[in-house]
């Protein structure tokens, strides 16, 4: 439990974080909140020279809530998720599902940011930007771009982002008045990744469901959303389960992983359903 | 001493001794982080251990090269089995007469074990030298299933090759440890083939780990002036760790002094020696300088000690009308790469004999047989005596079989079987002399309480409920009621590698009417300083807040075997209460030269001795204490201190009654406790509030186990379940309301009438818990599945009677 010896960054701006990766290559890594990375390079499982702290990043904080758009810092909290009122009441699913996150003291450190760019099939923050269809702003040192969360995981801990990138800011598109948001979660504990957790948005003609951890990236599937939003709830089911890939672990086999998806989507629905206007 | 005022009652309220709820003494230092744990201790020029540990659970080592890490600035050495071996200590004995490897020794038994130990200046280098280690390992066939083992051609112990003849007798494969057998096993089959119903069923009881908060480590400081060397850890048993550590290393025993200071839990896990412990000591005495080892979670969950593994086949007979007339049982029992349980030595299967429980059952016979796998080491009784919980949760799923086979109510089952409060003491036909106990009362106050019957009735309810498609939610009613057999014990009996197993007090009051008493146990978090203070109050009358306890220092406390099987209260507890009776009969000779009469002149009044028949004429114990040092009494020693070594007659019995109410999702295989009720007996209760608190992290302890918590394997012997994210300790969150209560039947023998409680809850509340969960399941045809009851193996259970359509 005692990490490699490493080089520690704590730069003031994007701009320098960003040489500071230029200069050290795939030996250089960012950390965040640290609660993904850390345990990972405690097991020696990451192992990097150099760790570029974001933490005196002013420009990668804050939450700006616009009629059409909310904007996420990427060092913004998932305690701040949880206690940022008038996100909230901008999109109540972001904070119902940052409160199936680990616990308070894992939440105070752990950032948004860090949840979607760790690539973790386990982070729930992915599959539920899936569903919001939110987008990441990247920045490196061929200047800024943006990539579609429904476009940015490739498998376990590969992601549409560049060794040199900083993931900075995540859009996401305030869904219309009417919409039902649920999050659903199944987990053994506190503190547990999910066994299975379904995001669902549906509401005036409309629906878009992801699920987490049933697959080696977050599952969004345009076919189950398509029969929600056509309000066919067995057909959504079927579409997600033919695009979920479980695989065995200590939650359980494949039969119990796919029955669990089943019940968890259901749920959200039945939840989103019931709260749409 | 004008308190003349006060009436005896009051002068006994101030006293805050048995029977106060008097707030823990401890806590004042725990709640503020000014505990001194292992890890906080610090010397002059202090190295740092780190091991090299297999990822193999079965393989050759075929070899080791130092060479990297030595190079690493910083690292001081790097021992292997080879550096050991000149000093004969590259094996250690272990508690159950096998003996074990300290270093790998040619091959590997399990994952994580112990390959080589690196030394450095401080830990992170010795972290990294140890990645640095190359370990050139060729693989064996690996062997996790005890049945297999028993068949297969692989050796695991090549060192036993020819041994036919094992610590507890024959041997019958080159896998197999020991058989151990009780009872009549002749009339107990005779008595099967002839019984009306035969409830037969597999119970498993699965591997886990006891966890404690704060992982095993040590301090060894060797002084090369003085040749003296001081051992700090995290011992269970500093007196025996002492010895153990004498006999091996072949220092003199007076040279030796052994402490644990506080101690962040035990509950078994920090019984045994460990490899630790003997590198750190090889390590110091090579380098003179102190060195510590603590190891990490990982390395606790997947090497040392851990707890249950039992399969145990049970046949259970009984009459048509469920008077039960016999039962029979063989355990299968894994025991990993070396046999390094902790148990009596007379005992490899522990007080597994205890297994016919609370009930009156004629005839019986157990056997065990130990099996050798590429698992670790261990089988230490996680918060229980030895193997007691395995026996309370083999004949509470034996009833609750039996009581699905007569289509009978399993509470009423219970009653017509319960040993009647007049049958005490009770011989059981598995050897056993149960002290004392009301069964009946306690069943019958505990179904009361709960209102079983509206238990029962709401749960028919639910299942037309169920039936009728209105709910997916099923309502389980989980009973237990268990007996326990603790305070192990008699010396004629109990003994550890040699070492009896009584234990000790000693006392000294001070001449201003305060006092230190030290015992021969230590405190792993149950109180002992504040409940060990509270008996000495009650029997001498000084308060217990000017009363410390000290214990865990070799040097200072009297020699006793430690504190592990509730054996603190039934043994050092009972030593307490001799050696304060001791003090009061010197002071009721004082006293009577005091007060000029005969000292049978004198009665004891709560704190002091009063003349009989004028109790205006009377001498305070603190009165008593100043002139037992300042005064010259003709014929008596200055001073007033006395020591008692305890050889306890027999174990205590503590019983409870338990019962959980559990709703459970068909869907999800989630579940929700809904009531818990825990009764406990454990005779006199010395401080309510400490029982309490026992209690409740007891049953937390069980709660974890049969929902969750458990060591499991792949085929190729890693450890799946190495860290916390899959090990399950319950938080705040998971753990639910208990309601605790009590009925008091005290040990006719021990000098207090108490019995010891610690361990209580997880003994009688794995079976409740997993009697729930199969309670819920019952109407619609379940009868056995194994523990522990995570989610996917519930929704397995619901999966297999069809319920997911
Ligand atoms: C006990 C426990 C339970 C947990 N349970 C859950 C759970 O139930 N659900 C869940 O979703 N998560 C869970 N987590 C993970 C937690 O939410 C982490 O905080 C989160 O996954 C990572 O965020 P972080 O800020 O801590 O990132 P870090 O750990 O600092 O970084 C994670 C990875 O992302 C990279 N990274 C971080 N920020 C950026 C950035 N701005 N740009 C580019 N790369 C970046 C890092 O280089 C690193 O590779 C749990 C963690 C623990 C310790």
């Amino acid at each position: 439990m005692i990490p490699a010896g490493f080089e520690y960054h704590r730069p003031g701006d994007i701009a320098s974080a960003i040489g500071i990766l230029q200069e050290h290559g795939d030996e250089a890594r960012v950390i965040a909140g640290g609660h993904s990375l850390i345990p990972m390079m405690k097991l020696r499982m990451a192992e990097m020279g150099h760790l570029v702290d974001l933490q005196a990043i002013d420009e990668l904080r804050g939450v700006e809530i616009g009629p059409e758009t909310v904007t996420l810092g990427a060092m913004v909290t998932q305690h701040e998720l949880i206690t940022h009122d008038g996100l909230t009441a901008a999109i109540p699913l972001i904070r119902e599902a940052a409160l199936q996150i680990a616990d308070p003291q894992v939440r105070y450190m752990g950032t948004v940011g860090g949840n979607v760019a760790n690539g973790d099939p386990g982070n729930d923050m992915p599959g539920l930007m899936q569903c919001l269809n939110a987008s990441f702003e990247l920045s490196g040192p061929d200047g800024n771009r943006s990539v579609a969360a429904r476009d940015f995981y490739e498998a376990a801990y590969f992601t549409a982002r560049e060794d040199e990138e900083i993931l900075t800011r995540i859009s996401i598109p305030v869904p219309g008045a009417g919409v039902g948001q649920a999050y659903e979660k199944q987990k053994r504990k506190i503190g547990d990744y999910a066994t299975a957790a379904a995001a669902v948005m549906v509401g005036n003609g409309t629906a878009s469901v992801a699920m987490t951890n049933l697959a080696d990236t977050p599952v969004w599937s345009e076919s189950a959303s398509t029969a929600l939003a056509g309000g066919n709830v067995d057909a959504c089911v079927t579409a997600m389960l033919d695009a979920i890939e479980p695989v065995e672990d200590n939650r359980g086999p494949v039969e119990f992983k796919k029955h669990v998806a089943a019940v968890m989507l259901r749920r959200a629905i039945d939840r989103a359903q019931s709260r749409a206007g | 001493m004008n308190d003349q005022t006060l009436t005896p009652e009051e002068r006994a309220t101030n006293l805050k001794g048995m029977g106060c709820a008097r707030k823990r003494v401890e806590d004042v230092r725990f709640t503020q982080g000014k505990g001194n744990y292992v890890d906080d201790i610090k010397l002059d020029g202090m190295l740092f251990g780190a091991f090299v540990r297999s990822p193999y659970a079965h393989a050759r080592v075929v070899s080791v090269n130092k060479e990297a890490a030595l190079a690493v600035p910083g690292v001081v050495a790097v021992l292997t089995a080879e550096d050991l071996a000149p000093l004969g200590l590259h094996w250690m004995p272990t508690l159950a007469g096998d003996k074990q490897m300290v270093l790998a020794d040619g091959k590997v038994l399990f994952q994580g074990q112990e390959v080589a130990y690196v030394v450095a200046e401080d830990r992170y280098i010795a972290a990294d030298a140890a990645e640095l280690v190359e370990v050139d390992y060729e693989e064996l066939p690996v062997l996790t299933d005890p049945f297999e083992a028993l068949k297969s051609d692989v050796v695991l112990r090549e060192d036993l090759a020819g041994q036919t003849e094992g610590a507890h007798g024959p041997r019958k494969h080159h896998n197999h440890i020991f058989t151990w057998e009780q009872g009549d096993k002749d009339a107990t089959e005779a008595v099967l083939g002839e019984a009306d119903v035969v409830a037969e069923e597999m119970v498993y009881y699965h591997r886990t780990h006891p966890c404690p908060l704060e992982t095993c480590g040590c301090v060894a400081s060797m002084d090369k002036v003085t040749g003296k060397l001081t051992l700090y850890g995290t011992f269970q048993a500093p007196h025996a760790i002492r010895t153990v550590v004498s006999l091996i290393s072949g220092l003199a025993e007076h040279n030796i002094r052994v402490i644990s200071p506080d101690i962040g839990g035990g509950f078994g896990n920090k019984v045994g020696a460990y490899a630790g412990y003997v590198c750190s000591v090889v390590a110091s005495i090579v380098t003179g300088q102190p060195v510590k080892w603590v190891e990490n979670r990982m390395e606790n969950l997947m090497a040392t000690a851990f707890a249950r593994d039992y399969w145990m086949q049970g046949k259970i007979a009984a009459t048509k009308e469920g008077k039960i007339t016999g039962l029979w049982c063989h355990t299968t029992a894994d025991h990993g790469g070396f046999d390094a349980c902790a148990d009596p030595s007379k005992f490899p299967a522990g007080f597994m004999n205890i297994c016919t429980g609370s009930y009156d059952i004629p005839t019986a016979y157990l056997a065990v047989d130990g099996v050798y796998t590429n698992k670790a080491p261990g089988g230490v009784a996680y918060r229980c005596s030895f193997r007691v919980t395995e026996a309370a949760y083999f004949i509470e799923r034996m009833i609750e079989v039996l009581a699905i086979k007569l289509n009978m109510d399993a509470a009423e089952l219970r009653r017509i079987n319960f040993i009647k409060a007049d049958q005490f003491p009770y011989q059981s036909a598995l050897g056993w002399e149960y002290d004392s106990g009301d069964y009946h009362t306690a069943w019958d106050k505990a179904l009361k309480a709960v209102d079983y019957d509206g238990l029962r009735a709401e749960q028919a309810q639910r299942i037309e409920e169920f039936k009728a498609g209105k709910t997916r939610k099923l309502l389980g009613i989980g009973l237990t009621h268990f007996t326990e057999i603790v305070g192990a014990g008699p010396v004629k009996n109990c003994d550890i590698l040699g070492m009896g197993m009584f234990d000790s007090c000693e006392i000294r009051i001070h001449p201003t009417g305060s006092a230190i008493a030290r015992i021969g146990a230590i405190s792993q978090g149950q109180g002992h300083a504040t409940t060990f203070a509270q008996i000495i109050a009650s029997e001498i009358g000084l308060p217990a807040d000017d009363i410390t306890l000290e214990e865990g220092d070799t040097d200072t406390a009297p020699y006793g075997l430690g504190t592990y099987g509730s054996r603190s209260t039934p043994v050092a507890g009972a030593a307490t209460a001799v050696a304060s009776r001791k003090i009061r009969a010197k002071a009721q000779m004082i006293a009577a030269y005091l007060l000029e009469v005969h000292d049978g002149d004198l009665e004891w009044d709560v704190d002091r001795f009063a003349v009989k028949g004028a109790p205006e004429r009377f001498k305070t114990m603190k009165e008593i204490a100043f002139a037992a040092y300042n005064q010259a009494i003709p014929g008596l020693e200055p001073g007033l201190e006395a020591v008692s070594y305890y050889d306890p007659p027999n174990m205590t019995y503590p019983f409870g009654a338990y019962i959980c109410v559990m709703e459970i999702d068909v869907d999800t295989g989630e579940w929700d406790v809904r009531k818990f009720y825990a009764l406990d007996d454990c005779g006199t209760r010395i401080n309510p509030m400490i029982i309490e608190g026992q209690v409740h992290g007891g049953v937390t302890e069980a709660l974890a186990i049969a929902m969750g918590q458990e060591i499991a394997y792949d085929e190729m012997g890693n450890v799946k379940t190495g860290t916390l994210m899959d090990f399950f300790i319950p938080t705040a969150w998971e753990t639910p309301n208990y309601t605790t209560d009590h009925t008091v039947t005290p040990s006719p023998h021990h000098p207090i009438g108490a019995k010891g409680v610690g361990e209580s809850p997880n003994v009688g509340g794995v079976p409740a818990f997993s009697n729930a969960v199969h309670d819920a399941f019952r109407p619609f045809g379940l009868v056995q599945s194994h523990m522990p009851h995570d989610h996917w193996r519930i929704w397995k259970i619901a999966n297999g009677l069809g319920m997911h359509g």
